[in-house]
C-alpha cells in the first residue's frame, strides 16, 4: 500500500451535490471544503437531511459528486477504492446470513485474493480485536446487535485500510451498548493509527470519540462550525465526567443550533432530530 | 435481521439428539389424524361410493397381489419424474441466471416463459408424447419439466435480484468485480429460493409424468396401471397406483428438503429457532 507521506488523508474541495427526484431538484451539499490529516478521528454531526451520509459516500466512492474535488491519500477517491485503502461500516451490520462470523470478516480478504494461511491467521487477529473470538463459528443471526456491529468493524479493518468510513455505526444500538463500543472504536483507533470519518447523530458521541467535530446543517447541507476537541488522550470513561467534556457538549450542540459566534450564519432555529 | 441477542453460548448449533426429539414430538399429531382418516375410512362401507373408493384393506391387497407390476411401474414414473426434474431445474436456473445477467434476455425470455406457464399442460401432453416419441420416456421428462421449469425460473431470479442494496454498496466498497458480487453474493442470496422452488418441483415433477402417462406411451407405468384398472372396474389397484405415486412424490420433497438443511444450514437454523 503506497501513500504519499506529504498527502493528507482526505481533502475535499468545492465539493457540490444535486440529487434529481421526482419532486424536482434538490442541492444536498453546497461547497464542502474540508481537510483530514492522516490519524485524525473527525465526525460529521448534523440533523436528518444534512447530507453527513451522503458526504461520507462520497469520500469512499459510491457516490459522484456534482461538483468539487476529492482526493483520499493523495489520488482520486476512485483510485483509493479500487486499491482498497478504506474500510466501511454501515449503519446495519450489512453481514451475510450463510457466512460464519468468521468467513464475514474473510470476505474482503477473499476479494483481494490473500492466500489462505496469511487469511487465517489476519481473520483471528481482527477478531481478537474486537473480542469475538469465541465467537467464529457462529452466524450473524446468533449473535447481538451489538456484536454483530464489531463484526462488520472487524471486516472493515481486515485489509488494514488507511481510511476508516463509518456511517452511524451505533445508532440501532442501546446507550450503555453504544458507550461500550465506543470505547473499543477508541481502542482500536488507538492501535491501528488509522485515520476515521465518523457520522452521527449523538453529540456526546461526536465529542467523545473526535479529534475534530465538523457541524452540518441542512438545506442545503454545508459545514456551519469545524470542532477541535482537546480532550487529553487516551480517553476513558473519566473523560466523559471532565469539565471540558461538558463544554465541549455544549459548544456542538450550540453550533448545531446556529448559536455559536464566530464564522456561524447567526440562525437562531432549533432543528428536529439532534441526539 | 435480528437484533435480539439469541443462544450466544460456546456451543455451536442446537444439540441433534433434541433436535430429533422435537421433529418425534412434532410429527405425532398429524400420523394420529392420518391414522383416524384411516380407520374411517375402513369402518365406512355402504352405498355406491364403496366400488369407487374401495377400503384401505382392499387397496392394500390389490397393492400386494400385484406387487411387480406396480414395482416396475413406480420405478418406471420415478424414472420419468427425476429426469423431468433435472431437465426443468437446470433450464429454469440457465434462463434465470441470463435474465438477471443480461436486460436483453431478461426482455426477450422472461415474456415467453410466463406465456409457456399459461399453456395448459394437459394440452401440451399428446404434443409432446408426438414429438419426442409415445415410448420415449423423454416425452414424459418433458412434460415434468416443463411443470418443474417455471417455479424455478421466477423464484431463481428472484433470489438472484433481490439483494439487499446495503451488501451490494459493500461489495462496491471492496471495489468487487461483477463475477465476484455474482458468486458471493447473489448466488448464495439465492439458494434458498431455489430449494423453495425445488420442493415445490419434486412434486410437480410426478404429476407431470403421470399426465404424460395418460396420453399414452408404455404399459409400465403407474399413469397406464391407474387408467387401465379404472376402466376394468379394478378401482382397488387404481388406489394402490394413485397412493404409490403420491408416496414417492412425498420422499422426493423430504429429499430435497434433507439437501436443503445440509446445503444451507443457516436457513435451517434460522427457521427452526
Amino acid at each position: 500500500m503506497t501513500t504519499n507521506p506529504a498527502a493528507a488523508a482526505v481533502r475535499l474541495e468545492g465539493i457540490e451535490q444535486f440529487f434529481t427526484t421526482s419532486a424536482g431538484g434538490m442541492k444536498a451539499l453546497e461547497n464542502i471544503n474540508l481537510t483530514i490529516q492522516p490519524g485524525e478521528f473527525v465526525s460529521l454531526i448534523g440533523p436528518s437531511g444534512c447530507g453527513k451520509s451522503t458526504l461520507l459516500r462520497i469520500v469512499g466512492d459510491l457516490i459522484q459528486p456534482t461538483g468539487g474535488v476529492v482526493e483520499v491519500n493523495g489520488k482520486s477517491a476512485h483510485e483509493a477504492r479500487v486499491r482498497r485503502e478504506y474500510g466501511m461500516v454501515f449503519q446495519a451490520p450489512v453481514l451475510f446470513d450463510w457466512r460464519t462470523v468468521e468467513a464475514n470478516v474473510r470476505l474482503p480478504l477473499e476479494l483481494m485474493g490473500m492466500e489462505r494461511r496469511q487469511r487465517e491467521a489476519r481473520v483471528r487477529e481482527m477478531l481478537e480485536l474486537v473480542e469475538l473470538g469465541s465467537f467464529m463459528r457462529h452466524y450473524p443471526h446468533q449473535l447481538s446487535g451489538g456484536m454483530q456491529q464489531r463484526v462488520a468493524i472487524a471486516r472493515a479493518l481486515a485489509l488494514e485500510p488507511t481510511l476508516l468510513l463509518m456511517d452511524e455505526p451505533f445508532g440501532a444500538l442501546d446507550e450503555m451498548t453504544r458507550e461500550r463500543l465506543n470505547s473499543e472504536v477508541l481502542r482500536i483507533w488507538g492501535q491501528t493509527k488509522t485515520t476515521v470519518i465518523f457520522v452521527t447523530h449523538s453529540i456526546p458521541e461526536a465529542v467523545f470519540l473526535s479529534t475534530r467535530v465538523v457541524v452540518m446543517s441542512p438545506r442545503p447541507g454545508r459545514i456551519t462550525h469545524i470542532i477541535d476537541i482537546d480532550l487529553a488522550q487516551p480517553r476513558n470513561d473519566q473523560s466523559r465526567e471532565t469539565e471540558r467534556y461538558f463544554e465541549l457538549v455544549t459548544e456542538v450542540r450550540e453550533g448545531l443550533r446556529g448559536r455559536r459566534g464566530s464564522g456561524s450564519e447567526g440562525r437562531l432555529r432549533v432543528e428536529g432530530g439532534i441526539g | 435481521m435480528t437484533v435480539a441477542a439469541r443462544s450466544v453460548g460456546p456451543t455451536t448449533g442446537p444439540r441433534t439428539s433434541s433436535r430429533i426429539m422435537r421433529l418425534l414430538v412434532r410429527s405425532v399429531p398429524p400420523l394420529l389424524v392420518l391414522m383416524i382418516v384411516i380407520v374411517l375410512w375402513e369402518m365406512s362401507a355402504s352405498g355406491a361410493g364403496r366400488r369407487v373408493i374401495p377400503p384401505p384393506s382392499a387397496i392394500l391387497n390389490a397393492g400386494v397381489e400385484n406387487f411387480e407390476q406396480l414395482r416396475r411401474a413406480a420405478f418406471a414414473t420415478t424414472y420419468e419424474a427425476i429426469g423431468g426434474f433435472i431437465l426443468g431445474t437446470v433450464g429454469g436456473l440457465l434462463v434465470a441466471f441470463a435474465t438477471s445477467r443480461w436486460v436483453v434476455a431478461r426482455d426477450v425470455l422472461l415474456p415467453v416463459a410466463i406465456a409457456s406457464s399459461a399453456i395448459p399442460t394437459i394440452a401440451v401432453a399428446p404434443i409432446l408424447n408426438n414429438w419426442f416419441g409415445v415410448l420415449n420416456p423423454a416425452s414424459k421428462m418433458m412434460m415434468a419439466a416443463l411443470l418443474v421449469f417455471f417455479p424455478v425460473l421466477i423464484n431463481v431470479t428472484r433470489g438472484l435480484v433481490e439483494v439487499k442494496p446495503a451488501s451490494v454498496e459493500l461489495m462496491r466498497s471492496y471495489a468487487a468485480s461483477d463475477l465476484a458480487v455474482l458468486r458471493k453474493l447473489r448466488v448464495p442470496n439465492m439458494l434458498p429460493f431455489l430449494f423453495t422452488a425445488m420442493k415445490v418441483g419434486a412434486t410437480l415433477a410426478f404429476i407431470g409424468a403421470l399426465v404424460g402417462e395418460y396420453f399414452g406411451g408404455s404399459s409400465d407405468v403407474l399413469g397406464f396401471v391407474v387408467l387401465t384398472s379404472m376402466s376394468s372396474g379394478s378401482f382397488a389397484l387404481a388406489w394402490a397406483g394413485i397412493l404409490i405415486g403420491a408416496a414417492a412424490a412425498i420422499v422426493a420433497y423430504l429429499i430435497v428438503s434433507i439437501i436443503e438443511r445440509v446445503a444451507i444450514p443457516w436457513r435451517s437454523e434460522l427457521e427452526a429457532s
